[in-house]
Formats: C-alpha cells, structure tokens, sequence
C-alpha cells in the first residue's frame, strides 16, 4: 500500500497534528511518502523520516507560501497520481479538511474525514469515524480503490522509527483557476499554545466574571504548557477570541487534560471537549452538570483555587 | 443575485444519541429535528443580503419526506422558494454529488452552507460541490460581504484568521459570527406555507463509503472530588492516577 501523507506547515515548522498523520500513516503498515507545501526549515521536513516517511517532496513555490485551498488540493491530487499513492492521510484542520474534500472529488476516492483510529484492513478497508460531534461514531467501508482519510488529533502516537530522509523537489502546475481566490492578509495568535493542537486545555465560563479576570487561568496555562479555551457565552460577549471558543458550534478539542474553570457544562460544550483523556472541573455550583462528565472536581471559588493550583503544580513539577 | 443555501436536517443539540436495528440506525425516538446550526448562519446572512443588496434564495436539502417542516422554517425565515432532493443523506460524497447535480443548471452566484453538519461532521460537502462546478470553495467562513461582483471574507484558521478575496460565484461553508440566527416571524410562517417546495429525484451515485455500524462511546466513570483546601491532592491525582501531568 502506497500512502501519501500531507504535511501542513506553520512559520517553518511542521505543525504537530501532521506529525501524527506520518505516525498513522507509518502504522498503516505503508509505504509512505509525505508531501509539504510552502515555506518550510529544510530540516523539519528531513526528520519525517524519523516518524516513518521513506520520501519526502517539498513544493516550494512563492505562491502556495499561503494555504489556498483549490491550489494546495491540486497539488495534492498531482502528487498522489506521481507516488501512485492508494491513500492521502491528512490531519484534519481548517486547512487539511477541505482540501481533502476536494482531493477526493479530484481522484474520485472515498473520504472519510474525523477517523479516530487505524483502519481495520482485514477484510477492506474499514474506518471509525467520529460523529454527533463526539457523541458517537460510525464505523464505515471505504470502497473505491482510492482513499482519502482525514485524522483527528491523538488518532495516531509520534514514535520515532527511523532517521532522517532527504527532501526531493516537486513541481505541479497549476493553472489560473486554482488561484481564483486571493489570501489578502492573515491574523494570528503568536508564541501561543494553539487550541485544536494543545496537549492540556485551561478553558474559562462565565464563571470567571470578566476578561479583566483571565490573568489567573492564563498564568495556569502558562505553567501546564497549556492553550486558554472558553465557553459560548464567553466568546459571544467578546471577553475571549472566537477561535477560543470550545464546544459544538467552535473548537473541538482532544486534550490530555482539559481543566474547566466557571463553566456550567451546557451539552453543546461538551460536545466540544468529549474526546479529552481527564476533565477537571472547578465550579462553586456543586449542581453544575459539568461535574457529572468529569474525572475530578473541586466545589470552590475559582479566584482562590486557581493560584494555589498553580503554585501546587510549579511545586510538583 | 441568486443564492443557493444548503441545509440540513439534523439532531437538536442537546439530543441524545441512541441506535436501533442493531446499531445500524440512527434512533429518532423522542428527538427534535433543526436546520443546522451552521446552515442556519448560513441562511442568516443570506437574508441579510437579500435585504441590503437585493437577492432570491433557493433553499436546497437531501432528505426524505419528514425534513420538510425543516426546509419550511427555512422559507419562514426568508428563503423564497425550495428543492428538497428525495434521498437519505448518506454521506458528503453523495450529498455533494446531488447539490452539483442541481446547482450546475441552477446559475446561482453564491452556494452557502454550513462549515459541516453536526451529524456526520465531514466538513467536505463544500469543497466537494466547489470541485464539482469548478467553483473556489472557502470554508469556515466567520464573515462575507459582497462589494462590486467580489466578496470579502473571513476564514477561521488556527489561533486567528485570514482575509480573503473571490470573484462570484462560489461555495462557502460558514459558521458563527457570520450573521445572527433569525427567528421567523408570524407573517414568515403564514408566507412559507405557500412558497414552492420542488421535489426532485436523487442521481445514481457511488460515494465508495458504506456503513458497517454505529458505536457509542464507553459510559464515563464517576467524578472523584477534591476538596477546595487541598488542590495539592488534585495535583498528585493527575500526576500520578490519570498520569496526565
């Protein structure tokens, strides 16, 4: 089986969720090639080696520094033709998704996006997906001879198994039409833990009172390593970002630790944090719903916990 | 301008997900149906460029029969007329194939839906339909303005956002805050219920994807609580029972 795995890039680095895509895709059992599009540290793109990638191509080309989506698939549909590639794996991001789903129209080829963990291939090709927002999944036969498989965070665990390979140069053309739209300008959180991507979540309700009060979770996710997330309310009334926003209709995330501070636990935020390894929820309602779908709780007033949990984790670290 | 809004019909959020028939389908027992909460941005700011820019608005959905109070709220809200294409929404592949199959004749400038459908989650129906018409196709989209046969939007990326440009006509899945809900008012219920509703067979289409079963997740142990004078415990139970620390 040939797989083509690609490789997304954010200010010269591979970004984290396309490093477990080469893991998933190396533990397929493949023969794997992995494809970057941009700017990128060649060395970045040589360690796919070590998680499993025996080539890897790099597409340097001024116009795609930028993730436009009808060009970045075009690309993608020519590489998997030249690998002969039988599988894209892609993470799933605001990126990787719908260029997907445009590969896969390009090649004709099942998709299946939300994948959860490897495929089952001993009789076809079949992959558990995850659905209802997290409340569910579904276990489905991908038919065609071509795939297209998007993954989810912690589908996949980064091992290294290999060494560094060299990076061979890919060219694709692509015509006017693939450029149709333009990238005018782009904001974006600096030197942050991203969200979708952050091992521990430190997430704020309405709880918490006010933006003025969000130094003390940012100083505990500052210790953890941790991104902020938030509740609904939180982002609608503008104390947070939107891209902070945690639950059905904003980021799902798949955290080892998510800790909810303030947060009542209304089903559609759930929705967004169902997949974390361990919940913890700190509230002073000890009837708050959110305690009923957590592993450990605190009844208490987050202005004094939040500190002294600080302090006690920089003392156990 | 003419705008395409595909909807779907799909679980309240707050539902409960069950299964029958050897967990083979989906259990619709006691639960209340919606459009989209995605679809619904999208058709909220397809009203609202109707009304400052002059618009009609065919609202589209692939479903059998019962989503037709679904699409009525949507010409409640201010869609004009609708297409309800007479198939069980399998999966993106075959939902998209349909929308193409009807947009391509259609000549509509802009073909809105949600970023995805809280059902299945794909998030690809748009980029599907996109490479099908040959149109660009941007997803999630936070915010659209038409100025001059040009639109300007808002993409939601990773910790921020890009702006972009395009040229009509294209696909876009949206989502929060592109507009506001909107809540359809007495005359709009009263209109909708006479507003054409066209009901067209589905095209023969392989997507390649086929269900085997559904699964739920394991039941989730009990919580264990810490008292509020003793986060140090919290800490140590991280650290060394749930070893996430």
């Amino acid at each position: 089986m040939n797989i083509l795995v690609f490789v997304e890039c954010a200010e010269g680095k591979v970004k984290k969720n396309s490093l477990e895509a080469v893991a998933f895709a190396n533990a397929m059992g493949g023969n794997v090639s992995a494809i970057a599009i941009g700017q990128v540290e060649q060395t970045e793109l040589e360690s796919m080696g070590k998680y499993g990638a025996k080539k890897v191509l790099h597409v340097a080309d001024e116009k795609l520094n930028q993730g436009v989506i009808q060009a970045y698939a075009g690309v993608l549909a020519k590489a998997f033709q030249d690998v002969q590639a039988d599988v894209l794996v892609l993470a799933d991001s605001s990126l990787g998704t719908p260029v997907g789903a445009r590969v896969a129209a390009k090649l004709d080829a099942s998709l299946a996006s939300n994948v959860v963990q490897l495929p089952d291939t001993s009789s076809g090709f079949i992959v558990k997906r995850s659905i209802y927002t997290g409340k569910a999944f579904a276990n489905v036969s991908l038919t065609k001879p071509k795939k297209v498989i998007g993954i989810r965070k912690n589908a996949a665990e980064v091992k290294e198994v290999g060494t560094p390979v060299s990076v061979t140069p890919f060219r694709a053309s692509l015509s006017d039409a693939d450029f149709s739209t333009t990238i005018v300008s782009s904001e974006k959180a600096t030197g942050e833990v991203l969200l979708p991507e952050a091992n521990i979540v430190v997430s704020g309700g309405r709880g918490m009172k006010g933006p003025e009060h969000w130094g003390a979770l940012e100083a505990l996710a500052k210790t953890l390593g941790a991104a902020t997330g938030c509740s609904k309310p939180v982002s609608d009334m503008g104390w947070r970002p939107h891209h902070e926003h945690v639950g059905q209709t904003g980021v799902k995330v798949a955290p080892q630790l998510y800790i909810a501070v303030g947060i009542s636990g209304a089903i559609q935020h759930l929705a967004g944090v169902n997949s974390s390894k361990c919940i913890v929820v700190i509230n002073k309602d000890p009837e708050a719903p959110f305690f009923k779908a957590a592993d450990y709780g605190i009844v208490g007033d987050a202005f004094d916990i939040l500190p002294k949990l600080n302090e006690a984790i920089k003392a156990a670290r | 301008m003419k705008i395409l809004v595909c909807i779907s019909h799909v679980p309240d959020t707050t539902s409960k997900i069950n299964f029958t028939d050897n967990n083979t389908k989906f259990d619709t027992s006691g639960v209340q149906f919606i459009i989209g909460p995605y679809d619904d941005y999208a058709l909220a700011r397809a009203v609202e460029l109707k009304e400052s820019l002059g618009a009609t608005i065919t609202v589209l959905n692939v479903g059998l029969t019962d989503t037709e109070p679904t699409i009525r709220k949507a010409l409640a809200i201010g869609a004009d007329d609708a297409i309800r294409i007479n198939a069980e929404p399998a999966d993106s592949f075959f939902v998209a194939s349909q929308i193409a199959a009807q947009a391509k004749e259609g000549g509509y400038d802009l073909i809105l839906m949600g970023r995805e459908s809280i059902d299945y989650n794909s998030g690809a129906v748009h980029g599907i339909v996109g490479e099908m018409l040959g149109m660009p196709s941007v997803s999630p989209v936070m915010k659209l303005d038409i100025e001059g046969g040009k639109a300007k939007l808002a993409r939601e990326i990773e910790g921020g956002k890009e702006y972009i440009e395009v040229n009509l006509p294209f696909v876009a899945g949206c989502q929060e805050p592109i507009a506001e809900w909107k809540i359809p008012n007495m005359r709009g219920i009263m209109s909708a219920r006479t507003k054409p509703l066209k009901v067209v067979e589905a095209v023969a289409i392989d997507s390649g994807v086929k269900l085997q079963k559904f699964e739920l997740p394991p039941p989730k142990g009990s919580v264990k609580m810490v008292p509020a004078d003793n986060v140090a415990e919290l800490v140590n139970l991280l650290k060394n029972e749930a070893k996430v620390l």
